[in-house]
């Protein structure tokens, strides 16, 4: 069996006296498409917040790669090729986008310690090519992001994490708040996603969006995990039992 | 075209600019033509880099998302630092760096608290106003220190540079840091991550950018501007006072809004702060040019203050609301 591309042991974290996470191991295969579902509170959310690098566990490990890592903060996670797209909160609104694409990776001309100018141009030529090679069809990269609806915003966030080559994308709750047609188009990302070879991690309470697009579900309660089977081999019934 | 009509409609200093011709003309009629004059120029010209520099870091920092109502102390901090150190003997330009690095660590600290204790930096700015006013009498030990004319070379900040005496050197030194300024903001990753600290900084956060230092940056350049906007100001009256720059925190946020910035952060821009700097000074002066009783001052710039963010709301509605195709 080939190295898993994540492999958490034993996670454990506590917030504010709140044990969130209590002993989590799991194994994601390079490739698959990882449905991981749970009631609000279940862990679901802490488990991601330490892979993206918002917080850091407790105490269990972190391994990408096979490789055993400490990841600090959201650019680590990103440097492994790790990307989380949230439900709301990976775009600033009143920014272009081609800005937000390449916030915080901005391609510079010239720098001096860190600091240098933009290379205008090519922000706004990668930007358009990374949208339309997901599919989504925009006409200007100067449009703000808050005049995008909130599925055209998931599909920029997609398009961002495709664009750095991401090896793994999390996907935070990207159905939230989207009607029908618009929660339709970021299924069809996510299987987009597995056609390219990324891993993803699909987190949502809404089975039926798990169910359409992850090929394997785990699900979570109260910081454990309860159930990890193939999609095929389970039923929205069965998880709702565990939950 | 309409794309074009729809992007100029959303430029937060749009109505601040129209808003200056307009009162530069009215003026200009209203004081029989003394308004644009040449002398009154000199006038507007003389004050205008000091508060514009105010403004700039104000700015600046509220684009970014936070607050500084220290910056009136530290304008008066700065030059009462500098004066007493080159009385005590020390080299004028040791003596400049000096107040700038105090500036420097005010803004600090300004931000680190803020940042550190997660509070408004309402508060801890409104804290540091007072301390460093403090610090000014206490550091003058009551009694202004006084420089002789020639003594130093202020003619590099506030001498003039042409020969019809119109422009000082200040106006250089405030041109030079502005456009620095506005390009940081506009052209570089920098500016980018401010941009993205204000506007939203869940996302800021989450894409990897160090929000915290960020603003701590920003707090720091607004320290130093508004201290080296005090030097200059000193300079220029060859006075050294610890009264200066009262009130001034509170019309460089007047200026920053009127130029479009928002109070709640992401939206704004350098042009905007310096036109909502000229367009205070222009108000002052031409009152008093076209003999307005000079106690409506602060009433025009509290009127102008109010119509000027309900002008911009409304407009970056109408902006939105115009259908532009984004989508194919």
């Amino acid at each position: 069996m080939s190295t898993p591309i994540i492999e958490t042991r034993d996670l454990h974290k506590w917030y504010s006296g709140v044990h969130a996470l209590k002993g989590v191991s799991l194994k994601v295969e390079t490739g698959e498409a990882l449905g991981l579902v749970g009631d609000n509170g279940a862990g679901k959310s802490t488990l991601i917040n330490i892979l993206s690098g918002l917080h850091r566990q407790d105490s269990g490990e972190v391994l990408v790669e096979g490789q055993l890592t400490d990841i600090r903060n959201p650019k680590d996670a990103m440097r492994l090729g790790l990307e989380t797209i949230y439900q709301y909160n990976s775009m600033v609104p009143l920014m272009s986008i081609s800005r937000n694409v390449f916030i915080g990776r901005e391609p510079l001309k010239w720098s001096i310690g860190g600091i240098g100018v933009l290379d205008e141009r090519k922000m706004r030529d990668d930007s358009v090519k990374a949208i339309a090679d997901v599919d989504l069809h925009l006409r200007s990269p100067d449009a703000l992001v808050g005049e995008l609806s909130g599925g055209q915003r998931q599909g920029v966030a997609i398009a961002r994490a495709m664009h750095f080559r991401s090896k793994v994308m999390i996907l935070d709750e990207p159905t939230n708040h989207l009607s029908v047609k618009e929660t339709a188009k970021v299924i069809g990302f996510v299987k987009g996603l597995k056609a390219q070879g990324v891993t993803s991690i699909f987190i949502s309470h809404n089975m039926h969006h798990v169910f359409a697009c992850c090929d394997r579900i785990v699900a979570m309660a109260l910081g454990q995990i309860v159930l990890d089977k193939p999609a095929a081999e389970t039923s929205i019934e069965e998880v709702s039992e565990k939950l | 075209m309409r794309r074009l009509f729809k992007l100029s409609l959303q430029k937060p200093e749009l109505v601040s600019a129209v808003l200056l011709i307009v009162l530069a003309l009215v003026f200009q009629m209203s004081s029989n033509a003394a308004f644009l004059s040449l002398d009154n120029m000199r006038g507007i010209l003389g004050l205008l880099p000091e508060t514009a520099l105010v403004a700039v870091g104000v700015t600046l920092l509220m684009i970014c998302g936070e607050f500084d109502l220290s910056v009136g102390s530290v304008f008066a901090l700065m030059p009462m630092t500098m004066a007493v150190l080159i009385v005590g003997g020390w080299p004028f330009w040791l003596a400049v760096l000096t107040g700038l690095a105090l500036c420097a660590f005010i803004g600090f600290l300004n931000g680190w608290l803020t940042i550190r204790f997660d509070i408004p930096s309402f508060i801890t700015t409104l804290g540091m106003m007072f301390m460093a006013r403090s610090m000014t009498v206490v550091v003058s030990g009551g009694f202004p220190p006084r420089i002789k004319p020639g003594e130093v070379p202020s003619w590099m900040f506030v001498g003039f540079v042409d020969d019809g005496n119109l422009i000082r050197a200040s106006v250089l030194w405030f041109a030079g840091i502005a456009i620095l300024i506005a390009l940081l903001l506009a052209r570089t990753n920098f500016g980018n991550w401010i941009r993205a600290t204000g506007g939203f900084m869940p996302a800021a956060a989450a894409m990897g950018i160090p929000t915290g230092k960020v603003k701590i940056a920003c707090f720091m350049i607004c320290s130093v501007l508004a201290g080296f906007a005090g030097m200059i100001q000193s300079l220029r009256l060859n006075s050294f006072l610890p009264s200066i720059g009262e009130g001034m925190e509170l019309q460089a946020v007047a200026a920053a809004v009127i130029g479009g910035t928002s109070l709640a952060g992401g939206i704004g821009s350098i042009l905007g702060g310096l036109i909502g700097a000229t367009l205070i000074r222009v108000i002052d002066n031409g009152m008093v040019m076209s003999q307005v009783d000079a106690s409506w001052f602060k009433f025009a710039i509290g009127a102008l203050t109010i119509f000027a963010v309900v002008g911009n709301a409304w407009l970056r509605r109408r902006g939105r609301a115009m259908k532009v195709e984004t989508d194919k």
